[in-house]
């Protein structure tokens, strides 16, 4: 896969960038204060959530080489765990959490089951179908709101303490789980499974006659990273107060590999660069034009052509360009 | 003729590959003991890396049995068969690209030693999986090499490679898919030079085109012509073997 | 759950596979032949049904609309290929579907500019409107019998290109071995325009035929690109055959179980929750069904050869 960035020889300068990143979204809000702080710290909310989904499917797609054209499905069912549980008048998120975390790893060890037994362009199809499938039962839950979604009568509460209520306190909670969601990433990429996956990436059938059951590590790998992006939709339900189909479809699954593209495959940190670029466009091109995907589109396909390896890389070797002078 | 061992490491019997009505491998029965090294010889399109395939697990028989010490592990996958201690080295060099030497042997060692579900600490850092690691590495005499990623590394190197990774699995059994395959004469020979030093450690199963590799290494050599064993036998009696000579070594061999 | 019912709803079912049929070939042949995994065929098959509707507010006549729609979908079609998609076959699966991606996001939206957010529709010829009795009793629109039948002939002619014409040789030969056919010094290029040309042509005759009865607006082919996958990963990539059997399957399984879920599940369940799961089991359909075809046949039900 051309687009992968080699993840085991990054240079020490990256380093610095994850912190930076972890610093800006810290003191965002802070900076918010002097603007449009409701506007602003949504927008950072957002970008976070979207984030630790990205970052999960960057760490499949970037690490594992498997391009999961459905991650927008365990998206959606964590906002709808949330959903259903509010619903019904449940809220703390120490039942809730797990209960989402689990029925996305169900979902991901059963639908994993079958994907990885596949390759390639397969993997792709066959993960975007499981998607509408998800996309399509979402929707034909009448008793939720169906096709239209429904919204939550309450955020998460803690132990009976409503502590997502505050704007504030649900960003900070967020940027929490954030990097929380990294730092666990990046600690599986170079732990002994990390090795064993990024090398299933690399050559399957040499690992299988290493001695790794390549599909066993691949759908543990797959369960990690849909309970991430469980967790980015349960908490993307408590930012909206909101749950619909709409989180799960099709279109989703792709702007979260765009977002993964953006910053740059196989890095991490690039998807939180990712989403927060995907997302800042769309506001801006949204601002400009309400048919801001007609320029949007052909950017994608500009970007393909023309600038492989994503935002970061893009800069990166400008900057190296820039030091050589 | 070697004497028959109760237990070899490996035996093959009647085993039989068709894809459609094209049989590839057609009834081979062979034996290989502890420490032998067995050679199988033969024309391009005999059936030989089909014949490593099947023991290794990639490809499936159409029938026969393979054993390994005694267990019968035809329907096992790859992976069980490599925990069983099955290497096998690729004929087309089959390494982790962008990891380095180090690693890829590393990642062999890992295998053996203790679970790979860890999902913490870092791997790279495990002494005790890089020291053996760069044990089998010096062993190829590749040791200076180790950080460099196995795709900068020369097709000889890659070669001596893929051996390493072979000896980290501590085998029983070792399966070389022709490990001269593209080397220079220089690199042949340094490699002939590390197999004769590992010969009698585990049982070895050698595929190879070098008829100077061969004569050199074996104890054994089998024939196979069409998918099927021509001769089998002492390096000397299969090279008077007039069957042989007019099938496939007559050239070669004066 | 009358035999009535059944008959209709068994046509219906038909109907839709024959449609994804038609979809699914394209996407198969342009697959297969180019390793080329284009989401944008989606909106190809939507681009036909626009520019049917366009053609017939201009000409009046269906059949014209037809035919200039589908010179003017193969004219869009190549265009895409030749300023886009030719720069994407020899890249990597992930590029190639974020580059379409991109075009589906652009055509979209456009044709919510062009034409306006609201569904269009076109009417059906004079000729084949109404119904016809199949038996006494049973009455079905003469349109969607007329559906059938085109995609049942397209599916021959399809057959018989395929398996007798030299392009057709290529193709096969093309589907499992592209290098060795590039190797022969064929004109690679222009196989794939050929085939790429021909596979739009389809989708844009599928969204021609099918706007008589579905309403033409943005994003209707996008659900339908989904299935169309689906149907091939059934039916084996590359695989003619495969895309054809698994097409007619998917559509029988999705329409009959879209009709009779709850009164399947009635029969187990008293009637309230019956109408709340039969839905979302019906929508589930499909993939439990795909899921199961891979489970145990991870190519599908016929993989092309060699691959």
């Amino acid at each position: 896969m051309s687009l992968a960035v080699t993840s085991t020889s990054r240079g020490r300068h990256y380093e610095a960038l994850p912190v930076a990143i972890f610093l800006v979204l810290a003191l965002a809000p802070l900076a918010a204060a002097f603007g449009a702080e409701t506007y602003l710290l949504g927008l950072f909310t957002r970008v976070m959530i979207y984030g630790i989904a990205a970052l999960a499917l960057d760490f499949i797609c970037g690490y594992g080489g498997l391009v999961s054209f459905g991650h927008a499905a365990f998206v959606g069912i964590g906002a709808y765990t949330a959903g259903i549980f509010s619903a019904h008048g449940i809220t703390d998120m120490a039942i809730t959490l797990p209960v989402a975390l689990l029925v996305s790893a169900l979902f991901a060890w059963l639908t994993g089951t079958v994907c990885l037994r596949t390759k390639s362009v397969y993997f792709i199809m066959i993960t975007l179908a499981f998607g509408q499938m998800i996309y399509f039962v979402a929707g034909s839950l009448s008793p939720y709101g169906g096709d239209d979604g429904m919204t939550l009568k309450l955020r998460s509460t803690l132990f009976g303490f409503p502590v997502l209520q505050n704007d504030r306190a649900l960003y900070y909670a967020v940027l929490v789980f954030l990097l929380a969601s990294y730092l666990l990433c990046r600690a599986i990429v170079a732990s002994r499974f990390g090795r064993v996956f990024r090398g299933a990436r690399d050559n399957p059938t040499r690992m299988a006659t290493i001695g790794y059951d390549v599909f066993r590590y691949q759908r543990v790998a797959y369960v990690i990273a849909g309970c991430l992006g469980g967790l980015s939709g349960f908490l993307l339900a408590n930012a909206t107060e909101f749950v619909s189909p709409s989180f799960m479809s099709w279109q989703r699954s792709g702007e979260l590999i765009i977002m993964v593209l953006f910053g740059g495959i196989g890095t991490l940190h690039g998807a939180i660069v990712g989403a927060a670029a995907f997302l800042l466009l769309e506001d801006m091109l949204g601002g400009i034009t309400e048919n801001w995907k007609l320029i949007f589109g052909p950017m994608l396909v500009l970007i393909v052509l023309f600038a492989r390896g994503g935002l970061l890389g893009l800069t990166q070797s400008l900057w190296e360009r820039l030091r050589r002078g | 003729m070697a004497e028959p061992v109760p237990n070899p490491v490996l035996r093959i019997e009647n085993l039989r590959k068709s894809f459609g009505g094209l049989v590839v491998t057609d009834g081979v029965s062979l034996d290989i003991n502890a420490g032998e090294l067995h050679a199988v010889i033969g024309p391009n399109g005999a059936g030989k890396t089909t014949l490593i395939n099947q023991i290794s697990g990639t490809l499936e028989p159409s029938s026969g049995a393979i054993y390994l010490n005694g267990d019968d592990i035809t329907a096992l996958p790859p992976n069980r068969r490599a925990e069983r201690g099955l290497a096998r080295s690729f004929q087309i060099t089959s390494v982790l690209p962008r990891f380095s030497a180090l690693e890829n042997v590393a990642l062999a060692v890992q295998a053996r030693s203790g679970s790979s579900y860890q999902f913490i600490g870092r791997a790279d850092r495990e002494s005790a999986l890089n020291d053996a690691a760069m044990q089998a590495l010096t062993e190829v005499s590749l040791d200076s090499r180790a950080d460099i990623l196995a795709a900068h590394l020369s097709h000889g190197e890659k070669r001596a490679l893929e051996l390493a990774i072979a000896l980290a699995m501590q085998p029983k059994l070792l399966l070389l898919d022709e490990p001269m395959a593209g080397t220079g004469p220089k690199e042949s020979e340094r490699l002939i030079v590390v197999l004769q030093r590992l010969k009698g450690r585990f049982a070895m199963m050698l595929v190879e085109h070098d008829m100077n590799a061969v004569f050199a290494l074996a104890d054994r050599i089998s024939v196979l012509t069409y998918g099927r064993i021509l001769a089998s036998g002492a390096p000397a009696a299969v090279r008077a073997d007039p069957a042989v000579m007019t099938a496939y070594l007559g050239e070669e061999l004066e | 759950m009358s035999l009535t019912l059944l008959i209709v709803q068994t046509l219906n079912g038909l109907q839709f596979g024959v449609l994804l049929f038609l979809i699914a070939a394209g996407l198969t042949l342009v697959f297969g032949v180019m390793d080329f995994i284009n989401l944008a065929h989606g909106v190809q098959y939507m681009l036909g049904a626009y520019l049917a509707v366009m053609f017939y507010a201009l000409t009046g006549n269906f059949l014209i609309a037809l035919v200039l729609a589908l010179a003017a979908a193969l004219l869009l079609g190549l265009l895409l290929e030749f300023t886009v998609f030719r720069h994407l076959y020899d890249r990597d699966h992930l590029e190639q579907v974020i580059a379409t991606f991109g075009i589906i996001l652009f055509l979209n939206q456009g044709v919510k500019v062009v034409w306006g957010a609201a569904p269009l529709s076109l009417p059906i010829p004079d000729m084949f409107a109404g119904t016809i009795v199949l038996s006494p009793g049973i009455l079905y629109p003469i349109w969607r019998l007329m559906i059938i039948g085109a995609g049942l002939a397209v599916a021959l002619i399809l057959y018989l290109l395929v398996s007798r014409t030299r392009v057709g040789m290529l193709v096969r030969a093309g589907a499992t071995h592209a290098r060795i056919v590039s190797a022969l010094g064929i004109d690679i290029r222009r196989l794939f325009m050929i085939v790429f040309g021909f596979g739009t042509m389809l989708a844009a005759f599928a969204g021609v035929m099918i706007a008589p009865i579905l309403s033409v607006e943005p994003g209707m082919g996008d659900s339908v690109l989904i299935l169309a996958f689906v149907v091939i990963v059934i039916g084996g990539i590359g695989s003619m055959r495969g895309a054809f059997i698994a097409a007619l399957l998917i559509g029988l399984v999705d329409t009959l179980g879209r009709s009779f879920s709850i009164d399947i599940l009635r029969l187990i369940m008293p009637p309230s929750p019956a109408r709340t799961v039969g839905p979302a089991i019906a929508s589930m359909l499909i993939y439990v069904l795909m899921a199961l075809v891979l489970y145990f046949r991870p190519a599908g039900l016929f993989p092309a050869k060699g691959r």
